[in-house]
């Protein structure tokens, strides 16, 4: 079922829009600075390097490395970026983010592209499902996972000013803009797209969308979802979750990761210690290497679709 | 400072880092005092850093990669006024901000260390944000041959070269032990200095524990111009106390009661050989 979008513009990977976002608050801010592991294609920023050369720092294959780099000159005031594909960035080197950026708080920016199973068939040396389960056990960091075009300019914008350390998470997907984008964007408060009081569908990064697709379909069957692109997982707007919770008869999880340890248990984690008995689903992918497949096929196979979480929805309601 | 003077000053540091570790129970004494003559001539001789300009964007930095030796480099922040020596009594005690490894909740400390190979890659950021703002800040980093195996620190060797950092200096405290036993035997890093200039640096074997030695070395950097310098500094694990010396059990040893008192008798009759 096509969802309306609300806007001509949009439709480029979120991924794009951080390049384009950065280049131009660097163009105005000579403190901005990417840092890549031969990274700067997937990352889109070759136009970067060719326009601001003085503002990349090219590291090689060496992500340890990278962060540790990027640390340094975090330290030294400059507004850092380290930019590498999520996979090997929040593994080979978690000891430097935990360490290095998170525990010596040197608030740069560390932004895992292609994230998730973007990489597809590529296999699972490429794919991060890990990433928000082990960032959200180091204190001291903003995981953020923007949904749309319009997220990600935003949370870009914030973290390039952040005084804390930010992870930030996209994928390659072209995505639409999900509302009109009038609505105040700040990290840990979750943007509800849509409201219904029978189910609450709370997703983040590139699932928000089909979850989108599966509550238009799911009201043309009477039933009314709320939607949340809950972008930030730390710190979890527990605010709307809690009215959420008050609001609606279910909850479904969605998000491209782990069903351990990510968006799913933070939310989890919360409602049950607030006192909350709700019916609960946590859609993600399960704990196995995944089959293999192109992104879309991937998170087809376990449900990450409208038909799939559509599917979840009448089952939990049941 | 005179050679004479920097020598009773490391005499000083090692009867204050015993007496440190003695009280806090916990330590990493041989390293601590194979590293005393290195981070006694880079604070009083080399730094340019100080309690009044430690958060001035113009400062030397200092990141200590070998962590666990903090004991060494407390007692000396200590001695250049960061913090009151006094302090060091709750060093590892119950909310002490004094952690067994360097943290900046500590003025004078730079960066989080403990885990090894980190301070390397974070002095090569350090170092090409210098660069970038024309700056003529100098960064160093003290890491311990045991650390040497870590693959961070070869990833960040090639990046210092690659961007010609002569704004780095990277020091070995290269005592030939680590926790399990002597270095060659844990797993070999020889020869040192051929590794390192092939990966771009200028190298420099001094003996660790001459204090007027490493003043000569650190007067002559950069080694050479458009490179980073490596100071291999050849020292003695334990230095200063005999039955410390190249013993093993004394990597994190505590001494007790007599095995204390020992060492200050000794420490205190090297005192009066130099000041004589
Ligand atoms: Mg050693």
């Amino acid at each position: 079922m096509a969802v309306e979008v609300k806007s001509d513009l949009g439709y480029k990977p979120n991924q794009d829009i951080f390049s384009e976002t950065l280049q131009r608050l660097a163009a105005n801010d000579r403190q901005i600075i990417a840092v890549t592991s031969d990274s700067r294609g997937s990352g889109k920023l070759v136009k970067f390097g060719q326009e601001l050369p003085d503002q990349i720092v090219e590291v090689g294959i060496a992500e340890q490395n990278l962060v540790g780099v990027a640390a340094g000159l975090a330290s030294c005031d400059k507004k850092v970026f380290a930019v590498s594909p999520a996979c090997f960035l929040t593994a080979r080197s978690l000891e430097q983010i935990k360490n290095d950026i998170c525990y010596s708080n040197n608030p740069a920016t560390v932004v895992g592209i292609s994230a998730g199973v973007s990489y597809g068939a590529l296999g699972s040396t490429h794919h991060s499902l890990h990433d928000f389960a082990v960032l959200r056990a180091i204190n001291n960091i903003i995981i953020v996972v923007p949904a749309d075009n319009y997220e990600t300019e935003k949370a870009t914008e914030l973290a390039a000013a952040s005084q804390i350390p930010v992870y930030l998470r996209f994928g390659k997907k072209p995505m639409p803009y999900l509302t009109d984008q009038k609505e105040e964007f700040v990290f840990g408060k979750g943007r509800v797209i849509t409201e219904g009081d029978d189910v609450a569908i709370i997703a983040n990064g590139e699932t928000v969308y089909p979850a989108l697709q599966a509550a238009a379909q799911l009201k043309e069957a009477g039933i009314n979802a709320t939607v949340v692109s809950m972008h930030t997982i730390k710190p979890l707007d527990t605010v709307l979750l809690s009215r959420l919770a008050d609001q609606c008869k279910a909850i479904i999880t969605v998000e491209e990761h782990s069903v351990n340890g990510g968006l799913g248990e933070a939310c989890a984690s919360f409602l049950l210690q607030q006192g909350y008995a709700k019916k609960f689903k946590i859609m993600g992918i399960p704990d196995e290497y995944t089959v293999t497949g192109s992104q879309v096929e991937i998170l087809n196979h376990y449900g990450i679709s409208e038909a799939g979480i559509a599917e979840e929805v009448r089952e939990l309601l049941k | 400072m005179t050679t004479t003077d920097l020598a009773i000053k490391s005499i000083q540091y090692r009867k204050k880092i015993l007496k440190y570790i003695l009280g806090a129970k916990a330590g990493h004494t041989g390293g601590s005092l194979s590293a005393t003559d290195i981070l006694n001539v880079l604070y009083n001789e080399v730094l340019n850093v100080s309690p009044g300009n430690f958060t001035s964007p113009d400062r030397d930095r200092y990141v200590q990669s070998k962590g666990h030796c903090v004991e060494a480099l407390y007692v000396v922040l200590a001695d250049k006024g960061f913090f009151p020596e006094t302090d060091l009594e709750t060093l590892c005690k119950y909310q002490s901000h004094y952690i067994g490894h360097p943290t900046r909740k500590i003025k004078g400390v730079e960066q989080n260390t403990g885990a090894l190979g980190h301070g390397l890659p974070i002095c090569v950021g350090m170092a090409i944000a210098g660069k970038k703002d024309k700056k003529d800040y100098r960064v160093f980093t003290l890491m311990g041959d045991g650390e040497l195996p870590e693959g961070s620190n070869w990833e960040a060797a090639l990046s210092a070269a690659h961007y010609k950092l002569d704004n780095l200096c990277a020091i070995v405290d290269k005592n030939g032990m680590q926790i399990t036993a002597t270095t060659s035997q844990v797993m070999n890093t020889d020869p040192l200095d051929e590794k390192w200039k092939a990966f771009g640096w200028a190298v420099r074997e001094v003996d660790g524990n001459d204090v007027a030695a490493l003043k000569d070395a650190f007067a002559a950097l950069p080694f050479e111009k458009g490179k980073p310098s490596l100071i291999i500094a050849k020292t003695v694990k334990g230095k200063g106390v005999s039955f410390m010396e190249n013993q093993l059990k004394w990597h994190h040893g505590v001494p007790n009661a007599e095995q204390y008192e020992q060492a200050q008798k000794e420490l205190d009759e090297k005192m009066k050989q130099v000041e004589s």
